[in-house]
Order: structure tokens, then sequence, then C-alpha cells
């Protein structure tokens, strides 16, 4: 039974990709859960970090996981200031808006990289990049395996967030009754910035995390954005949890699907996940009732 | 919502087929072939989007069909391109109402129908660069065999009144159809479906035709591609640029107008090319992708200040200068 191994030692590849995916999707589900809206400007936002890692690492330097220390409040002034000053007033409070708008952003980022950096790939090259890890009998890239903690660790500190701080509190508020928070005074379109911000702030440290093991073009961040949205909607949107679970399952099902279907099939699983999710349950497995 | 009469339909379109008579030359021509081709995808998706309400993000999967069954009828099956056409709008219609069943009847609106149709666009594109029957990654190439005979014309000044007579038709199919019921049940689905449904209005049956409609005409704006170019692949075919150019030329024409989504994708394929020549101009040389993020801003700004597009902008200069028509 060669394919069984070959599938049982691609579980723990996927399982390290998809934690990266759960961070990724984790910024999308927080921006989903508080506005109610899908931000198509994530996988856009994604690009623009992983090149941000790149010029770091090219001009100055710097070791893409210090980066993540620098980039962090960056994306998070950047998503805060977009959300603010271009996203809230150019939409009008309409939902159908909002979609268009993120969707104006995407393609202003995306062709705005393609413009400035060409459609070369590029990659950040460190001495450790190629280090192993053996884990009972397995050799485990060592960069994925700190992407993997790395990942649950900011997760957790999100969770953690959400839950023990005033500002956790008032989006969790605004997320649950938008109009009561409003009326207890809590500055709705402030905590819709915020919430913005972090998630474009974990799309910093994702960018950080991947960047030694990924390689980037303008469009990189395409192949993670629709799997991104499969996590969010199989794990239910405005799921913490969900996101985390989620990614884990996708990055397998991913893993083990470009095993049996080859490379470029790989994808399909995930789409198919996708499209069935919605038809069946929307609300994912983990979510409320929309 | 009869916003426009046939005889200003019929005025448009005579002044875009005097077009190619006025202004010469081989690059403008093409302009405006290609023009005709996304104005026919933007039609398709402002019947759906615009009237309809519901925000599709994969068109392309519609365009992909149209094109994808025009080439492959000719080159595998050797049936003649006019033939072939109608085949790909069928084909259009039947993908849009397999994607309308699955989605609709499971109730999807808003942000999700948006994130299926993009899904559903993906998945095709995905599977038709595996599937050697289609070419696969090289893509299809129709053999040349020029004669009108066989859809393919000398002077491309004939595809291109070709494509305008399909977008003339589509416009007085659009013009004619708001006026009929099934027109005033799909605006009132937009505006409000729960309210349209409680009045009686059969809402699933009314998208499900809207998407059908909506794939069709799209289809045929892939199937004139074909017709044009002569090659595909699935980058090309289902590729998010036909989603993206069909949302925009209805969205900066004027969403849920009739003439929004020639005007609209003139004016968005125009500044395109200005910009392109702005660039080789000032730089010298060409920046890949600038015309994309001008559509990008352009998309934001329509939306923040002027949400009912060229159209409407014009409009409410008319009424502020000459006082409102109605």
């Amino acid at each position: 039974m060669q394919t069984l191994s070959l599938i049982l030692s691609a579980i723990p590849n996927g399982l390290m990709t998809g934690a990266v995916y759960a961070l990724i999707a984790l910024g999308l589900t927080l921006v989903y859960g508080v506005l109610h809206i899908v931000n198509f400007a994530h996988g856009a936002t994604l690009t623009a970090a992983m090149y941000a890692v790149y010029v770091l690492h090219a001009v100055f330097r710097l070791d893409p996981y210090l980066s993540v220390f620098l980039l962090t409040p960056i994306f998070f002034a950047l998503g805060y200031a977009v959300q603010r000053f271009v996203i809230g007033p150019a939409s009008h409070g309409s939902d159908n808006n909002i979609l268009l708008v993120t969707l104006g952003l995407a393609i202003i980022i995306e062709n705005a990289l393609l413009a400035g950096f060409r459609s070369d790939t590029r990659s950040v090259d460190v001495p450790w990049n190629f280090n192993v890890i053996e884990v009972a009998g397995l050799f485990l890239p060592w960069p994925k395996v700190f992407a993997f903690f790395a990942s649950f660790v900011v997760a957790g500190l999100l969770a953690l967030l959400l839950t023990t701080t005033d500002m956790g509190r008032a989006i969790r508020a605004v997320a649950k009754e938008k109009t009561g928070a409003e009326l207890v005074g809590i500055n709705v379109s402030h905590i819709y910035a915020v919430t913005f911000g972090l998630g474009a702030a974990c799309l910093a440290i994702a960018a950080c995390l991947l960047m030694p093991t990924y390689l980037v073009n303008p469009r990189a961040g395409d192949a993670f954005v629709l799997v991104a949205f499969t996590i969010v909607v199989l794990g239910g949107m405005g799921s913490i949890p969900g996101a985390l679970i989620g990614g884990l399952f996708i990055g397998v099902v991913e893993a083990v699907t470009s095993i049996l279907l080859g490379e470029s099939l790989g994808q399909i699983g995930i789409f198919l996940i996708f499209i069935l999710v919605l038809l069946v349950k929307p609300t994912g497995l983990f979510g409320a009732k929309a | 919502m009869t916003d426009v009469s046939y005889r200003t339909i019929a005025v448009v379109v005579a002044a875009l087929a005097l077009l190619p008579l006025v202004l010469s030359g081989n690059v403008m021509v093409n302009f405006l072939a290609m023009a005709m081709i996304v104005t026919l995808a933007a039609q398709g998706w402002n019947i759906l989007g615009g009237f309809g309400g519901q925000f599709s993000f994969g068109h392309a999967a519609f365009f992909g069909f149209g094109a994808y069954t025009m080439a492959i009828l000719q080159v595998r099956f050797g049936v003649n391109a006019w033939f072939a056409i109608p085949l790909a709008i069928a084909a259009g219609a039947l993908v849009g109402l397999f994607i309308g069943v699955l989605s609709f009847r499971a109730n999807l609106r808003g942000s999700y129908f948006a994130l299926v149709t993009l899904a559903f666009a993906e998945v095709f594109r995905i599977l038709v660069n595996a599937w050697s029957f289609a070419g696969g990654a090289a893509g299809i190439l129709v053999p040349i065999n020029k004669g009108a005979i066989n859809g393919q014309f000398a002077d491309q000044r004939v595809f291109y009144w070709f494509a305008l007579g399909c977008v003339a038709i589509v416009l007085f199919l659009t013009a004619y159809l708001l006026r009929t019921r099934f027109g005033a049940h799909l605006i009132a689905v937009r505006e409000n479906e729960d309210a349209a449904m409680a009045l009686g209005a059969n809402t699933l049956k009314v998208k499900l035709g809207a998407i059908a409609l909506s794939g069709g005409v799209t289809a045929l704006a892939g199937a004139l591609y074909t017709m044009k170019f002569l090659y595909l692949d699935a980058k090309i075919a289902f590729g998010a640029w036909i989603s993206v150019e069909a949302l925009l030329g209805a969205i900066v024409g004027g969403l849920g107008t009739v003439l929004g989504p020639v005007v609209g994708t003139l004016a968005l394929l125009g500044l395109g090319e200005v910009t392109k020549h702005a660039v080789t101009r000032y730089t010298g040389g060409t920046i890949a992708g600038i015309d994309l993020a001008v559509f990008g801003a352009l998309l934001i700004l329509c939306v923040a200040f002027a949400p009912r597009g060229v159209l409407g902008v014009v409009d409410r200069v008319r009424a502020k200068y000459v006082g409102s028509r109605a």
C-alpha cells in the first residue's frame, strides 16, 4: 500500500500548511463576523504583506521573523485607515457596495504590485530555509513547523483580546447588535476600522510566516483567498474555532488530493467542498444562524 | 422602469454602426470590436446584477462556456461557426440554470452568491485547464479558414458590425423584457425579495430566468471572442478579467439601465487605452496592469460618487440645466 503511506505522510504537511491557512482565514472571519461583509481585498492585502517582507529582506536584510514586529502594526494602521476613510464612506452602508469597493481595492493593490514588481516570482532566502526536524520518522521543514505553532499562538492571542479586553468586548458587542452598541456609546465606525485593522495585521503575520517557504508574485494572494473563503464558510462565518479547525481540515484535504489527483487538480477538492458547504449548510459547522 | 425608448436604442446603435466609417484604422476597429464583446458580457451581467440585484463575481463561467463550446464544436466536431453560436448560447444558459438552481434554491444572497459564482468559475477554469480534449493548458486553436461562411471575416469591420448587431438584439430584448411582467418581477426581487414573494411573485423562477438569460448573453460574448481571436486557453476564457470587466462595464455605465453597459464599457476600455497610451508617452515604456489599476479606482469612485454610473451623472446634469425629463 504505497499510496496509503504517501497519504499518511501528506497529512502532517497538510496540517502545517493548514495552520497558516487558518491564520489567513482568521482575519477574514473576524471582519465578516463584525461587519457582515466579505472582504474581497483580503488576498491582495496578503500579497502586499508578502512583498513587504520581501522588500525588507532584500533591502535591509531583515529576517522575515523580525519583520513581524514592524509589519504587524503597519498593516494594522493601514487596515484601520482603509476601512475608516475609504470603504466606510464610499459604500454608503450598503452590503453590495462594500463588496464592490473591496473588489476595487483588490484590483488596485494587485495591479499596483504588478506595475511595481513586474510579474517575476520572488522569494526570500534565509540560511535556515531548508532545515528539517525529524518527528516519528518524518522529516518536517522547520519553517513550516514554526509557522504551525506560531499560528496557534496568534489565534490564542486574538481570542484573548476578544474575550478579556474592553476593546474585545466592544468588538463583540458591535458584532452582535450594532444599534445597541451604538446606543451604549460605542463608536461603531471606530470598531469597524479596528476590526479591519486586526484582519490586516493577521495577514502581516501570516506573510512573515509564509515567506521563508513560499514564493510571491502579484497574484500569489489569489491562491490563498478562495482557500480562506472556503475555510471561513466551512467553519462558519465569524467563528474563530471554526476558522482554526476549518484551516487544518482544508490543509489536509489539499495535501491529500494533490497526491491523488496531481498538483494541477489539487485545489479542486477545496472548491468542491466550498460549493458543497455553501449549498448544503451555508452557516458552516460552527456558525450561528445568519 | 422603462427607462429608455426603442428609438433611443436605435439611434445609439446607428451611431455606433457609423463609427468605423468615420474613425479609420485597424487599431480603432479592433478596439471597437473588443468593446462590443465586453459590452455583451456586461449586458449579460446587468440582466442578473443590475435588474435582479444578484451580484455575480464569476461571469467568466458563462463567457468561458460560450467560448469553449464555440471552439470545441468547430475544432473537434467540424460544426460550422454559424451553427455553433446558438449552441454556445444554449450552453451558457444551461450553465446559468445549473448554477442558479444550486445557489438560489439554497437561498444564497449577497456576498454568498458572489462567492459561489466565483468558485464555480475557478472550478471550471481548473477543470478545462486539465482537460486534454479541450486543448488542456496549451489552449485550443481554431484553424484559419477565411470566409464569411466560416464566420472568419477578411474585413474586421464586418465582424464589428456583426458584434454590434448582437449587442443591438440584446439591447432591444432587454428593453422589451422590462416592459413585461417578468421584468417587473425581476426589479421587485432586487428592491425587496421578501416583499416580492409576499405579493405573489415566484422569485425563484424569476431569478432562474434571469440567470439563464444572463448566462446565454455572456456566453454569446465568449463565442464572439473565439470567432475574433480563434484562440483560447482556460486563463483567457475563465479568467477573472472578464468577470471584472463585465461587472465594471455595467456599474460604470449605470447599474440596471438598458444602455448602461454600452456606455460603461466604451468609457472603461477607452480609459484603459488612454492610460496605457499616456504611460507609454511619459515613461517611454509600458507598465503592466496600470489600466486595470485605473479600473479598480474607477469602480470605487463610481460606488462612492456616482452610484448610477455615467448615465446617472448625465441625468443629474440634464435635470440641473435642462429640467427633468420626467
